[in-house]
């Protein structure tokens, strides 16, 4: 991307004033080195985003942001439902509620080397993963509904984990206001038999250590120490969420056309938060909401299980689960005059995170009581090869960027580039020797994901760590991964 | 015309973070059997696929592109949903209406090494039209 179109704020935030059919300006939060190597898609597509209807203060693109569908991946945009705000299905994504949690334990590295490859094989068998897996749960159309409703509550209620986990996950594993009425047969259908289940391309199961601690008192706090074991899934609502998507994704152009508004891109397609389509959407997509966190809650059981068959003393304790393809209500002070002077007011916005986590600071009343002091974790998964991050919501990324942090590492390689540069079994057979296995269905599926095809991690997290978006806590780098 | 028979196929082309697929023939209704090859060799080698078992999909839209779309998207709901793979197709359009019929079988992983899901055929890219030599070509990008 070029620096020229961008005013630079701090070391850590480029401005692109509001200029033709844009309402507000858009901010891009990274430094110099990830805002060159950025697509200069990025900037057409926050630029579109700020042309929407009812959207407030600015669009954001986090450090990781990437070209994606109408919205960038990292983006990040607050809508106002009574400023004609929008929701657009393309700015949540086609995998909604695509998240990461991570699980705590007290095992050390010491504990798992000496069984490391019987827990690769044995996690690799327990976790349906890949193209065409099924899970062991068959739903019945109730079964669905209840599930669509109560989200990793109903796995909870089905013995597939414990309250404390609840408390441990976003809006306590249950999104409000789903409706499973406005989720399609279809949907329904393809996920009769794919909850518990990983799905494939960049979704994932890690075992990991923790090799660094960046701030002691908040590692403490989310019981994190040098050296200990932790084990992320990455994964999200499986076809139900892709069908959801697709389905509105061709209803909201129609929308869009007939409510006047008028799409800079097709992708952008959108329906006014109050009206039939809007509340139809956020109905189906929150019932996708708790179908991801329906499904990470099933895997999570399956993780422990598959643990307590290998080291029976493990306890793996859920540190948190985030979601970071999105859009929810949220109360966010906002500025009360347009020129952004004056006290703030509180209002009732709907927030879309594409590629973006939620990094709710210290304070925020929505967190659960342990993490107050500290902000909630931020969860950031790397690749196969290089590391994840823990990080913590700031107090200043509240006005920054509506409480939002960056996701990942983001690609910098297409799939076809990866295939042709790196052979799967080589790629497998390197991270063996630096003490990593893979274990995959495909080999082809791990050459795409070679870690070389990703950005710099380190890059990512530091921008957002020195941008104020979220700080760093702990680096975990990958010992088992199970790949889809 | 061999310069034109070398056009007609399917290949995929570049995305930072997904893959672009683009069918040629020399009717729409080929481009689309082409780029239902291009969005299954995303996943999987299209010659480990036999032709074994026959599914009838049929789509409606009010555009070419939004055609293109659905059929796209309906191939993916059947693939997901019958745990299917396809490797041959016959498509028939009628104005605004599609019917189709795939022939694939059931997936079987160690045989066809699936590499990734396509999680859903998107509006990126998407274009239906006639090049100057009359060839049709049937593109967008596919999230994975």
């Amino acid at each position: 991307m070029e620096l020229r179109n961008l005013k630079k704020q701090s070391d850590y935030q480029w401005l692109i004033e509001p200029i033709g059919k844009m309402r507000v300006p858009a901010i891009i939060y990274a430094d110099e080195t990830l805002i060159k190597e950025m697509d200069e898609k990025v900037c057409e597509q926050i630029a579109n985003v700020a042309s929407l209807p009812g959207i407030v203060k600015a669009c954001y693109a986090m450090p990781d942001a990437h070209w994606g569908y109408g919205f960038p991946i990292g983006g990040v945009a607050a809508f106002d439902p009574n400023e004609g705000g929008v929701v657009s299905a393309g700015g949540v994504g086609f995998d909604i509620s695509c998240g990461v949690r991570t699980l705590t334990t007290e095992l050390t590295v010491e504990d798992i080397e000496p069984v490391k490859t019987k827990l690769a094989d044995v996690l690799a068998r327990k976790i349906p993963a890949g193209v065409g897996s099924r899970g062991k749960l068959l739903l019945s159309p109730s079964e669905m509904d209840d599930m669509l409703s109560g989200g990793a509550r109903w796995a909870v209620e089905r013995g597939y984990g414990t309250a404390e986990d609840l408390a441990h996950i976003e809006e306590q594993g249950c999104a409000a206001g789903a409706k499973p009425k406005y989720v399609s047969n279809e949907a329904k259908k393809r996920q009769r038999d794919e909850v518990g289940t990983l799905g494939s391309g960049n979704h994932y199961l890690e075992v990991q250590h923790i090799t660094e601690i960046f701030n002691d008192k908040i590692a403490q706090v989310y019981g994190l120490q040098k050296g200990r074991i932790t084990i992320s899934i990455h994964c999200g609502s499986r076809g139900l969420g892709h069908q959801i998507a697709t389905e509105f994704s061709k209803t909201m152009v129609t929308a869009a056309k007939e409510q006047g508004i008028e799409l800079p891109d097709r992708e952008l397609a959108c329906a006014p938060i109050k009206s039939p389509v809007g509340e139809r959407y956020l109905g189906a997509m929150r019932a996708a909401i708790n179908c991801a966190l329906a499904n990470r809650q099933v895997l999570t059981d399956l993780v422990r299980k598959a643990l307590a068959g290998i080291l029976p003393k493990a306890e793996l304790k859920l540190l948190y689960d985030v979601s970071h393809n999105t859009c929810k209500e949220e109360l966010h002070t906002v500025p009360s005059t347009a020129l952004r002077t004056g006290n703030g007011r509180q209002k009732l916005l709907f927030v879309h995170r594409k590629g973006a986590t939620r990094a709710f600071g210290p304070g925020e009343p929505t967190l659960a009581p342990e993490f107050r002091d500290t902000g909630q974790p931020v969860l950031i998964g790397g690749t196969m090869g290089t590391a994840s991050y823990i990080l913590a919501g700031t107090s200043e990324s509240m006005s920054l960027s509506f409480g939002s942090s960056c996701h990942g590492a983001g690609r910098s390689m297409s799939r076809s580039q990866a295939k042709r540069r790196w052979q799967g079994r080589d790629v497998v057979k390197n991270l063996e020797l630096h003490g990593i296995l893979i274990r995959s269905p495909s080999f082809r599926g791990v050459a795409e994901e070679a870690p070389g095809a990703y950005k710099d991690v380190n890059a990512v997290v530091e921008a957002a760590h020195n941008a104020n978006l979220s700080r760093k806590v702990a680096k975990l780098i990958p010992l088992v991964c199970i790949k889809g | 015309m061999p310069d034109k028979i070398k056009k007609l196929g399917w290949e995929h082309f570049p995305h930072q973070a997904d893959i672009g697929i683009r069918g040629r023939g020399s009717t729409k209704e080929q481009a689309f059997e082409q780029a239902a090859l291009a969005l299954t060799a995303v996943i999987a080698d299209l010659d480990k696929i036999e032709p074994k078992e026959k599914v009838k999909i049929n789509c409606q839209a009010i555009d070419d592109e939004l055609l293109l779309f659905d059929w796209l998207n309906s191939l993916l709901y059947e693939m997901d949903t019958r745990k299917m793979l396809f490797s041959q197709f016959e498509v028939h359009i009628d104005r605004d209406k599609l019917t189709a019929i795939a022939w694939g079988q059931k997936t079987n992983v160690s045989k066809h090494q699936p590499a990734v899901e396509v999680k859903a055929a998107t509006y990126q890219d998407l274009r239906v039209r006639q090049d100057e030599s009359g060839t049709w070509i049937a593109q967008c990008v596919v999230d994975v």
